[in-house]
C-alpha cells in the first residue's frame, strides 16, 4: 500500500503536554504558563515523589496519576528526534499523546546504548528499538490488566492510555502502573507491532516537545548553562590552522577588567582534540571576548596549514579534460561512445567552495573538573551540546585519565549542528581550562572563532562528460572527481562512489578521482558529498537533455531505466521505482511543462541519498541584471512512513531554504592557511523576504522509514540552476551563484 | 552602577558601561533567553525591546540602556498568560533547533504592537533582520498571522464578555 498526501499541519497539530491542552481549554485566548512549565518545580517534584511510579523499562515510566514519562535518548539539534522517537514508543504502548511528558534521557550507555545523532540515521537505527520498548510495556500493562480485570490477555488491548477489554470495560494506565511495572518483561522476539492502519500517533502532526521552553526563553541549550561559582572562558587559537604558541602578552591581559587569569594551553597537535592556544578566564563572556581583542600572540606557523583556495582552484581547473589517477569505475566503452559521431557529446567543469556550518549557537561547553579530595579520583561534570555526547567520556579517559564512572555528561539541546558538533575539540578545551583553574568553566566561542575554526564542508571540482545518442537517450557518462585529502585520507564529504547516479543505470560509465592534499579541517555538512555532487550530476544531466532537445523529466525517467532495486533489501541502494514515483509526483504537482513568460522557468532535479528518494522542481524568474526570485519549490519525498508529519514538513522546508542560502552566497576562502570570512557581514545568509514557497508531497511507501534531516537539501541547487537555464539559457556551473552575479530577491 | 528595568523589575548593575546589554542580561542578571549569535547586529538572535522598540542587545551598551525599560523573551507573557505569538509559535510548530526563535518572537512582538494585522510584506520587512539558520521562515510568517488572529479573537472574547 502506498499513501500519497500533501502533508498539512493545519488539521490537528498535537501539542506535547496534557497540561498544555488543559490550558487551551481554560484559556479563551491566553495560556496558563505555570501549569505548562516543563522544568518541574521542586514542589511539583515532591508531589511527584509521593505518587507511586512504575518503570516499565529504561524509556518508560508511568505514575499512578496517569502521567507517562518517556525518555528520549538521542541528541536534538533541530531535526526533531526528541519528539519523533517518543511518538514511536507512545504508539506501540497505546498511550494518549497528551498524557506523555518527554524528558531528555541522561547520557548512560549502559541504559540507552550509544547516544548519537547523525547521517539522518536516528529514525532508521531506532525505529524497531522504540517500537520494541513501547510494545514491551504495552504487554506488561495487558498482563496487569488481565490479572486485575480477571479476563484472558487475548481479550485485552491498549489505547488512549487504557487497557481495554473487548466488552468495552477498561482500566487506566495510571490505575495499573504499579502492577504493570512488576510484570515479567516479555521476550523481545515475541512482540508484535501495530499495523500502520491502526496508528493514532505515528504519521500525525505533533508540536515539538521543547516548544514551550523555546518560546518562553527557558534554559535548554549548552550556552544557557549556569552553575554555581562558574567562570567564563574564551580560547584563542592560531588563525592558520595548527600554529603553535611561542609567546603572548599574558601579563597585560591578566590586568584587563573582568579577567581572572590568562594562560597558554599546550595542545596535542590534533585538530579534533586540542590545539595550542591561549585561554582567558573572566567574570563574563564579554570580559573574556574583550580581553581576547587585546591579546597578542606570537605564533609558530612552521607546522601550520599553508592552504590556499586560489591555488586549489588553479589545481582543480588544470585537471579539467583529464582523467584522475584513481579509478572508481570503468564499465563498457565510454571512449568508443564518445568517439561515435552519431552521438552528441558534451563536457563541462563544475566547482563548489568550502562552506561553514555557522550553527547559530556557537561552539560551547561547560566543564567542572574536580580534584578528588584526599586521594580520591578526580571527577568531571560536563554540560554539552553534541551529536554524540559519549565523546566527552572518551576524551575524559584518553586525554585526562578519568574513569567513565567519574564523568557525568549532561546532554543539552543543540542550537543547530548540521554535522558540526560531531567533533570534540571544544570539549577538550573546556576540560583543560577547568582543570587548570579548578572551577566550573563555561567556554564560549565567539562567532569569529566559530567561523574560522570550523570543520568545513569541503570544496572541490568535477569534470564531467556525457553522450546522448540520436534517439536522445543517455548512453555514456564520465566523472572526474577532484576531492581533498589530509595525510592520505579523504576528508569527510570528499567521496565519490561507483553507485552515484547515473553510473549504475547505464552501460557505459567511467569515474575517476584525484585528491588534493589539504590541512584545512573538514567535516560532515548536511548531506556530505551529496550536497555538492547532486549539483554537478543533476545540472549536467539537464545540460545533456537540453543538448538533445529532450524534456528533462522524460530524459531522467528514461535514464533510470526499468523499475528495480539495485541491492534488494538495502534501503541505502537506489530503487529506480521509488525514484520514478517521486519524479512523476514532483512533475505533476509543480505543473511541469507549462508555459511561462520569458525570464521565468522551471527546473527539476532528483537525488538519492540517506535512503531517501527526493525530487524537486524550482520555479524562478531572472531579470537581465541577474536578480533571481525563487517563487516556489515543489518537493516530492519518499522516506517511507513519516513519523511526525509536522516535523517532516519542517525538515524539508528548512533543507530547501538552507540549500538555497548556501548555493546563492556562501563560501569560505583561505590563504596561507587563514580563513578570510569571520562573521555574517562576509557570509550572507538567506533572510525571510527571499524565502520561497515550499510545497511538499510525501509518498508514504512501505519501506523502512528513514531520516529527513539531510536528504532534501542536495536536489535544491541543481533544481534552481536548471530553472535559471530554462528561464535564460545561461548555465551556472559554479557555486555560489553570487560569483556569477546572481542576487536573490 | 547602572539601573535598568528588565521585565518590570529594576536591576542595579555593577558593570562597565561598555558592556553590551546582551551580556548583562545573560551573564549578570541570568536571563539566558536572549541569545548570542554574532555580536555585530547581523543575525537578530539577541533582539530585545528597549522602551518597546526592538534592538539588537549585542550592540546596545549598558550605559545607554541605563534608566530605561527592557523587555526580554522571559517577560513577554502577561504574567501567566502566553503572548499570542508564543502560543502561535507552539501551534505552528515553528522551531527547529530553536536558538533564534526568542529573537524572532521579540521582533514579531514589536511588529504586532504597531501593526496588529500585518500583511506578508509587513512581516517580511520587519523580520528581515533575523536569521534562522534552520530556515523556518515559512512557519514564522504563518505563526505571525496566526498570532494576529489569536489577538483579535482575544479582543472579540473580551468584548463579548463585557456585553454579557
Amino acid at each position: 500500500m502506498s499513501r500519497t498526501g500533501s502533508g498539512s499541519q493545519d488539521n490537528g497539530l498535537r501539542v506535547p503536554r496534557r497540561a498544555f491542552l488543559k490550558a487551551v481549554g481554560l484559556s479563551g485566548g491566553g495560556l496558563l504558563l505555570a501549569s505548562l512549565t516543563p522544568n518541574r518545580s521542586l514542589a511539583e517534584e515532591a508531589v511527584q515523589d509521593l505518587v507511586v511510579s512504575g518503570e516499565l523499562n529504561a524509556y518508560i515510566k508511568v505514575t499512578s496519576d496517569g502521567r507517562i514519562t518517556i525518555y528520549s535518548p538521542h541528541p536534538e539539534m533541530g531535526q526533531g528526534v526528541k519528539t519523533a522517537l517518543p511518538m514511536i514508543i507512545a504508539e506501540e504502548l497505546g498511550a494518549r499523546w497528551e498524557d506523555v511528558e518527554v524528558l531528555q534521557a541522561p547520557v548512560d550507555s549502559a541504559r540507552f546504548g550509544e547516544q548519537r545523532a547523525g547521517g539522518s540515521t536516528t529514525i532508521p537505527r531506532n525505529f524497531d528499538e522504540m517500537r520494541r520498548m513501547g510494545a514491551s510495556a504495552r504487554e506488561m500493562f495487558i498482563s496487569a490488566g488481565s490479572l486485575v480485570m480477571e479476563v484472558p490477555r487475548e481479550e485485552l488491548h491498549t489505547g488512549d492510555s487504557k487497557v481495554i477489554h473487548d466488552s468495552g470495560r477498561y482500566m487506566t494506565f495510571g490505575q495499573l502502573a504499579t502492577l504493570a511495572a512488576k510484570q515479567t518483561v516479555p521476550d523481545p522476539e515475541s512482540l508484535k507491532f501495530k499495523s500502520r492502519e491502526d496508528y493514532t500517533i505515528i504519521g500525525t502532526s505533533v508540536s515539538g516537545v521543547d516548544n514551550l521552553s523555546i518560546t518562553t526563553g527557558l534554559a535548554l541549550f549548552g550556552i544557557d548553562t549556569r552553575v554555581p561559582d562558574m567562570v567564563y572562558a574564551a580560547y584563542e587559537k592560531c588563525p592558520a590552522i595548527g600554529g603553535r604558541v611561542m609567546s603572548a602578552n599574558l601579563d597585560a591581559v591578566r590586568k584587563l577588567p573582568g579577567v581572572l587569569d590568562a594562560f597558554v594551553v599546550e595542545g596535542n597537535g590534533d585538530v579534533r582534540e586540542l590545539l595550542d592556544g591561549v585561554a582567558i578566564v573572566g567574570t563574563s563572556t564579554w570580559a573574556v571576548f574583550e580581553a581576547k581583542r587585546q591579546l597578542e600572540v606570537q605564533w609558530d606557523e612552521s607546522g601550520a596549514s599553508k592552504d590556499s583556495w586560489t591555488a586549489l582552484v588553479a589545481q582543480g581547473q588544470s585537471l579539467a579534460g583529464q582523467r584522475g589517477d584513481e579509478l572508481v569505475l570503468n564499465k563498457g566503452d565510454v571512449s568508443g561512445v564518445f568517439a561515435d559521431p552519431t552521438n552528441t557529446t558534451l563536457e563541462a567543469f563544475y566547482e563548489y567552495p568550502f562552506v561553514s556550518h555557522f550553527c547559530l549557537e556557537p561552539m560551547n561547553c561547560t566543564a567542572h573538573y574536580r580534584k578528588g579530595p584526599g586521594g580520591e579520583p578526580d571527577s568531571l561534570e560536563i554540560w554539552l551540546p553534541h551529536q554524540g555526547p559519549g565523546r566527552a567520556i572518551q576524551i575524559a579517559g584518553s586525554m585526562f585519565g578519568l574513569a567513565p564512572e567519574n564523568v557525568t555528561v549532561h546532554l543539552m539541546r543543540l542550537g543547530g549542528s548540521f554535522g558540526r558538533r560531531v567533533y570534540g575539540e571544544y570539549i577538550c578545551e573546556a576540560i583543560a581550562i577547568s582543570k587548570r583553574v579548578g572551577a566550573p568553566v563555561k567556554l564560549t566561542w565567539s562567532r569569529e572563532d566559530d567561523m574560522r575554526h570550523d570543520f568545513f564542508r569541503v570544496g572541490g571540482f568535477q569534470w564531467v562528460k556525457g553522450a546522448v545518442n540520436s534517439d536522445g537517450r543517455l548512453v555514456a557518462f564520465e566523472d572526474h572527481f577532484v576531492g581533498m585529502e589530509t595525510d592520505g585520507d579523504a576528508v569527510s564529504g570528499s567521496r565519490f562512489g561507483a553507485t552515484e547516479f547515473p553510473l549504475e543505470n547505464i552501460d557505459h560509465a567511467y569515474a575517476s578521482k584525484t585528491m588534493l592534499d589539504i590541512d584545512t579541517p573538514c567535516g560532515p555538512w548536511r548531506a556530505p558529498g551529496s550536497n555538492t555532487t547532486a549539483f554537478v550530476t543533476q545540472s549536467f544531466l539537464d545540460e545533456l537533455a537540453n543538448a538533445a532537445g529532450r524534456d528533462y523529466a522524460e530524459f531522467l525517467l528514461e535514464a533510470l531505466g526499468a523499475r528495480r532495486w539495485f541491492d534488494e533489501g538495502n534501503i541505502r541502494s537506489l530503487n529506480t521505482g521509488r525514484a520514478a514515483d517521486v519524479i512523476r509526483l514532483a512533475v505533476e504537482k509543480s505543473g511541469w511543462g507549462r508555459r511561462l513568460p520569458p525570464g521565468s522557468g522551471l527546473g527539476l532535479a532528483f537525488y538519492f541519498c540517506h535512503a531517501a528518494h527526493i525530487a524537486e522542481v524550482a520555479e524562478v524568474s531572472v531579470t537581465e541584471d541577474r536578480r533571481l526570485t525563487v517563487h516556489r519549490v515543489t518537493v516530492a519525498v519518499d522516506v517511507g512512513p513519516v513519523i511526525n508529519m509536522s516535523g517532516a514538513l519542517s525538515q524539508v522546508q528548512g533543507a530547501v531554504i538552507d540549500g538555497l542560502s548556501t548555493m546563492m552566497g556562501q563560501k569560505i576562502t583561505f590563504e596561507r592557511g587563514r580563513v578570510a570570512e569571520t562573521n555574517f557581514h562576509q557570509y550572507p545568509v538567506l533572510r525571510m523576504p527571499q524565502a520561497p514557497e515550499v510545497d511538499v508531497h510525501f509518498i508514504q511507501s512501505e519501506y523502512t522509514p528513514t531520516g529527513l534531516g539531510e536528504p532534501a537539501l542536495p536536489p535544491l541547487a541543481p533544481a534552481v540552476g536548471n530553472a535559471i537555464y530554462a528561464a535564460t539559457g545561461v548555465r551556472v556551473r559554479k557555486m555560489p551563484f553570487a560569483d556569477a552575479g546572481y542576487r536573490l530577491v | 552602577m547602572y539601573e535598568i528595568k528588565v521585565n518590570g523589575q529594576t536591576h542595579t548593575l555593577d558593570v562597565a558601561g561598555e558592556m553590551p546589554l546582551l551580556w548583562a542580561l545573560r551573564d549578570v542578571i541570568g536571563l539566558i533567553g536572549t541569545k548570542y549569535g554574532c555580536g555585530i547586529a547581523q543575525c537578530g538572535a539577541c533582539t530585545v525591546h528597549l522602551n518597546d522598540v526592538p534592538v539588537r542587545s549585542c550592540s546596545v551598551r549598558v550605559a545607554d540602556a541605563a534608566g530605561q525599560s527592557v523587555r526580554t523573551i522571559e517577560g513577554l507573557a502577561d504574567g501567566e498568560r502566553l503572548h499570542p505569538l508564543q502560543r502561535a509559535w507552539i501551534e505552528e510548530d515553528v522551531a527547529q533547533c530553536g536558538y533564534c526563535q526568542a529573537g524572532q518572537i521579540m521582533t514579531a512582538a514589536a511588529l504586532l504592537a504597531t501593526k496588529p494585522v500585518p500583511t506578508d510584506a509587513d512581516i517580511d520587512a520587519a523580520m528581515a533582520g533575523n536569521y534562522c539558520r534552520c530556515g523556518t521562515y515559512i512557519r514564522i510568517r504563518k505563526a505571525i498571522h496566526r498570532a494576529a488572529d489569536l489577538a483579535t479573537a482575544v479582543y472579540v472574547d473580551a468584548a463579548a464578555g463585557e456585553q454579557a
